[in-house]
């Protein structure tokens, strides 16, 4: 099916005016009656146990209401970390036990009258702890290694061919060590939870990326039916991967309004967003290139090493991604696990792709370097369009990497470098220009929807799928839209509540592939019922008609040059009005992904997994200055170019996709968790002392997106693509430091000390 | 945060009557005293909010008439204590003073230039994380006698000159910086009367105290800062060096003033250092240094070495010495090329 034109326009937020104006409800914005305060007391230590908690002072505040810890309010359940087949974001159970797995823990949950009562009785819980020596990160005493290859039942090692002979063998070879910082996302809006229950049922608003996840995890952890739960988000205030899982405080805030019988609002600090939830692990990699003297590469290994806590394996394995990249002839691959002290990471925007394609991509720039070529036709001698194993060779659905390139390199100016290391200069100023690729697996999920339409022209769009700051709201009403042949503001769409047909996780960037395939269908559905109408009548202009030649526009049936108003066919049939509810279970997926999905459980088809490759990619181009005396660097301009399939709204896209970018010069240059490697404590948990850029820092970022058309994916042949932007960014930014100054820095974030010895 | 009684003071008398209620004792810092100022609150808020200033009353002074005036005296200029940053770095009396302009442009961001004060600026506190969160048990600063977490700890941004066993913690103002260089002084309010100090004299190293910051006593109050006229101050200049473009405190940074002879040779030098030290900083040495030559790379190059000769790094923080120095030498160039 062609992709319906329409649908592609650059139509503003349907949220946008509410967004601006303060109307959007954020969970912890819609009001409850009388509500309750609560606030988090959090471990000092990283290692230990609770020897004592004294609360005399706290219980002293005026206004104190109750007090959980371990000692009081272990009756939380657990349940499976997410990637065993549960929801939780971490196996660690906060106030189960004395015992302190991380530093930041939750130890105390107190709730009071006032939120400053709150947050004056959780300053005065004084904690007496039996520390241990704890282990901070990877390469500390105590930290233990596993291949995730033993302990993942899904993952297997990539690999093909004789990688070590033929690195031994090739003529030019790379073999460096790259690592990445621990990263936290720090949405705007902080980590949120308001609970409140009426005759034995709950409801939940908090800021959820997966409220049927939630809603799940939080009924197991309280013994409850998951009919009884209710979760409740309908806007998230930035998110990022960090609330995509269920954290430890949810069925906290639940037990503690049901044990004060009203309801209880926490909104935690941001230092706390830093330890209750979860964040991007620091990774280091080893990574061997061998090529042959034209450049085709002969040889490719990539051995990774990924922090996690004590109890869980969480591990984001990006060589599945990697491995299939590029035209390779042998392919070796390991990727380990390392147990620390430490809270449970998780998703964090392109999860392995930003780690994973910054190590592969640098190393490809230093391959170039090596091979005098110029990087992109590095890149243009590797393209392939299957997977480079041989007994494996799967076609990549659509891959428009070099047209992205080419478009990129266009419009950046490209052939203008001047091709040896610090040979472009601006007065003081040092001049890199450096690219790389940018990719992310397109991935789709099952998604439930209820559409309904009534004569007057009024559609109604119902999916449990989430709006967290991408413009899924405007997206998925311009589907329905399209399909029922209505403008976009008579469409209303609701989200974000668990009230409403189960849609995927709003994670890995399938929400508008899923939810559109589901509102899809079921648009269909209603069409197929008004036309039956329309043509099965025997009256109306439309009467006779074969149904395949009727069409939805501007709120009429038409066929051809007749047509007549939905009303008659409402009329026809002696409806007011028509509602579908559809399941869509996308190609590739087990039988039980649906009932898994009511259930709150993940399932994704796509990407590497399947019979065909599918990927979204991009081109991106970096300038960066770096001062030839004090080493300041800066990114005046940035250029991306994209192809995503059938591309929703460019206006949404857009904003996505340079967003990405703009994350990903943040992350190249400043982006780092410090830990104090003693005390395997987070030192800059605040937003004054873990950088991002600031307006000034961010000049000129340019978006192209390269046509391209794809049926084998999805319905709208759409790719997501709010992961891709930041894909390519790191090793871009990295590779244009180099060009300007002459040294490769191979670990992140790229700050000025590591310049001074070549300025 | 904890509970707080408020007062709002409308004369400097009543303000100096209150705080004295609830001052420290002679022999503790004013910063730990039960009553405490407030002007724009930029830094004190934060603290309170993190628990690691707990003041019982706050005293508040923005209502004192005449304190915010910013004038030209027959000795130069004068800058009320109560002035905000945002409102003298654009104020015209400044164009002889581009130091002092940049050192609070480039400072903060504009919403905070818009509420901090003169004084109050000078007077914020380190932005070291270990002081900045009271979960760190060691912090000398915080809790006297409780050892340094920063010591051996994360301290990329902390100081290496003015350091002590005791503490590292850098002074992080832009500010203070001009005033050190330009000779400044300040008018101390005290109940019946009033002192004036040399600005160098104001903070104090940490030696063995690193909690007591400054040479005010608890029931003073400053008023005003006084910068000579000098035939320096309009060939003059604030280098700051810093993670990103805006919004971020130094790395290190130079407030340099130069008084150039016919031929370029330097007559007199005023240099101070930021980002690097525990206090504001000034490199009398390097000046000394400079006098008789004119400014080129080699002899920037000896002065800054001259400047960070005895710089202590740390671990993370060795950096600083090569920067700092770089960072100097770049604003010595620059001073000597501006035209004026």
């Amino acid at each position: 099916m062609d992709a319906p034109a329409k649908s592609g326009q650059p139509l503003p937020r349907l949220d946008a005016r509410l967004k601006v104006t303060g109307g959007a409800r954020y969970p912890s914005d819609v009001a409850v009656a009388n509500p309750a305060y609560a606030c988090l007391a959090t471990s000092a230590v990283a290692r230990g146990s609770i020897r004592a908690i004294r609360l005399d002072e706290a219980r002293a505040v005026p206004g104190l209401l109750d007090i959980l810890t371990y000692q009081n309010a272990n009756e939380i359940k657990p349940i499976n970390f997410f990637s065993k087949g549960g929801q939780a974001a971490s196996s660690i159970m906060p106030l189960s036990a004395p015992k302190i797995w991380h530093d930041g823990q939750i130890v105390a949950l107190v709730v009071a009258e006032t939120f400053e009562a709150a947050s004056e009785a959780a300053q005065k819980i004084a904690v007496d702890y039996d520390e241990e020596p704890p282990t901070a990160t990877i390469g500390s005493p105590g930290a233990t290694v596993n291949a995730v290859a033993d302990v993942s039942e899904e993952h297997k090692d990539p690999g093909f061919g004789d990688a070590d002979a033929a690195f031994a063998a090739a003529p030019v070879k790379i073999d460096a060590e790259y690592s990445t910082p621990t990263q936290h996302h720090n949405p705007m809006e902080l980590f949120t939870t308001t609970c409140l229950w009426s005759d034995g049922k709950l409801v939940v608003h908090e800021p959820s990326q997966y409220v049927y996840g939630m809603k799940n995890g939080v009924a197991a952890q309280l013994g409850m039916d998951p009919g009884d739960v209710r979760v409740v988000s309908a806007y998230i205030g930035g998110a990022f991967g960090s609330k995509g899982s269920l954290t430890s405080r949810t069925a906290i805030v639940a037990l503690a309004a049901k044990r004060l019988g009203r309801p209880v609002k926490l909104v935690s600090t941001r230092d706390q967003g830093f330890t209750i939830a979860t964040y991007r692990a620091e990774t280091r990699h080893n990574v061997k290139l061998g090529a042959d003297r034209n450049g085709k590469l002969l040889a490719y290994s990539h051995e990774a090493f990924e922090l996690t806590s004590r109890p869980d394996d969480y591990n984001v394995a990006g060589t599945t991604t990697t491995a299939v990249m590029y035209n390779y002839g042998a392919v070796a691959t390991r990727v380990n696990v390392v147990h620390a002290d430490r809270n449970t990471p998780g998703f964090m925007r392109s999860p392995p792709e930003v780690p994973y394609m910054y190590a592969l991509e640098s190393a490809m720039d230093e391959l170039a370097y090596a091979l005098q070529m110029d990087p992109v036709e590095l890149r243009r001698i590797n393209d392939t369009a299957k997977d480079p194993n041989p007994g494996n060779p799967r076609p990549y659905t659509s891959r428009s990497l070099m047209r992205c390139f080419d478009q990129a390199a266009a419009a950046f100016g490209w052939e203008k470098r001047s091709p040896a290391p610090r040979s472009m200069r601006d007065g003081d100023w040092l001049i890199g220009w450096g690219c790389a690729t940018a990719c992310y697996p397109t991935q789709i999920a099952p998604a439930a929807a209820r559409v309904s339409l009534t004569p007057d022209g009024w559609a109604r769009v119902q999916i449990a799928a989430h709006e967290i700051g991408t413009g899924a709201y405007t997206v998925i009403g311009q589907a329905a839209a399209e399909r029922l042949g209505l403008e976009l503001d008579r469409v209303k769409v609701e989200l974000g509540d668990t009230a409403l047909p189960p849609g995927p996780i709003a994670g890995g960037s399938n929400t508008t592939a899923s939810a559109t395939a589901a509102i899809v269908k079921a648009c269909d559905a209603i069409r197929e019922k008004l036309f039956r109408a329309a043509a099965g009548s025997n009256q109306g202009a439309l009467a006779g008609k074969p149904i395949a030649d009727l069409d939805l526009a501007g709120g009429r049936i038409v066929a051809g040059d007749v047509s007549e108003p939905l009303t008659a066919a409402f009329k026809y049939m002696g409806q007011a009005a028509i509602e579908e509810y559809v399941e869509s279970v996308p190609h590739g997926l087990a039988a039980d992904a649906m009932e898994k999905l009511y259930r709150g459980r993940v399932a994704l088809a796509g990407g590497p997994k399947g019979e065909k490759l599918m990927f979204a990619f991009g081109a991106e181009f970096v300038e960066a200055r770096v001062h030839a005396r004090t080493g300041e660097i800066r990114v005046p301009r940035a250029v991306g170019a994209f192809a995503a399939g059938h591309i929703m709204n460019p206006r949404t896209a857009h904003s996505q996709l340079m967003g990405g970018m703009i994350w990903g010069i943040s992350a190249a240059l400043h982006e780092a968790t410090e830990i104090d490697e003693r005390s395997a404590r987070y030192v800059n948990d605040n937003l004054a002392d873990y950088l991002i850029p600031v307006n000034a820092d961010i000049q000129t970022v340019d978006v192209i997106f390269v046509s391209e058309t794809d049926r084998e994916i999805n319905p709208l042949g759409v790719k997501g693509l709010g992961e891709l932007g930041n894909v390519g960014t790191n090793a871009a930014v990295a590779n244009a430091v180099f060009h300007a100054t002459g040294l490769r820095v191979r670990d992140l974030p790229i700050r000025l000390e590591k310049l001074l010895p070549s300025v | 945060m904890r509970p707080f009684i408020y007062h709002r003071a409308t004369s400097d008398s009543a303000a100096l009557q209150t705080v004295i209620g609830g001052a420290a004792p002679r022999d503790q810092p004013p910063t730990s005293a039960r009553a405490q100022f407030i002007a724009g609150g930029t830094t004190m808020l934060d603290l309170m909010k993190l628990d690691v200033m707990r003041p019982s009353e706050v005293i508040d002074i923005n209502r004192i008439a005449g304190l915010d005036q910013v004038e030209k005296t027959p000795d130069g200029l004068r800058l009320g204590a109560l002035a905000r940053m945002a409102d003298v770095a654009r104020h015209p009396l400044l164009a002889d003073y581009p130091v002092i302009a940049q050192s609070l442009t480039l400072a903060a961001s504009p919403q905070l230039r818009n509420m901090a004060t003169l004084g109050g600026n000078v007077l914020q506190r380190t932005r070291c994380t270990y002081f900045r969160d009271p979960s760190w048990k060691a912090c000398n600063k915080r809790d006297p006698g409780s050892g340094c977490a920063a010591l051996d700890g994360f301290n990329r941004s902390h100081a290496v000159l003015g350091v002590s066993d005791h503490c590292i913690a850098t002074y992080p103002g832009d500010f203070a910086q001009a005033l050190i260089a330009l000779d400044a002084l300040v008018e101390i309010r005290r109940q019946g009367g009033e002192r004036v100090l040399a600005f160098a004299d104001l903070h104090r190293k940490p030696g063995d105290r690193p909690d007591i910051e400054t040479a005010l006593a608890p029931d003073e109050l400053i008023a005003a800062f006084r910068v000579p006229a000098a035939p320096w101050t309009r060939r003059s200049l604030y280098l700051k060096i810093r993670d990103r473009q805006s919004y971020e405190f130094a790395l290190a940074s130079a407030a340099v003033a130069l008084d150039l002879a016919g031929d370029g040779a330097v007559r007199q030098a005023r240099i101070a250092l930021g980002g690097v030290a525990t206090v504001p900083w000034r490199a009398r040495e390097a000046e000394a240094a400079l006098v008789g030559h004119k400014v080129a790379d080699d002899v920037a190059q000896r002065a800054a070495e001259i400047a960070f000769r005895d710089a202590q790094p740390r671990r993370r923080n060795a950096f600083k010495v090569e920067l700092g120095r770089r960072a100097l030498q770049r604003a010595l160039l620059e001073t000597a090329s501006l035209e004026i």
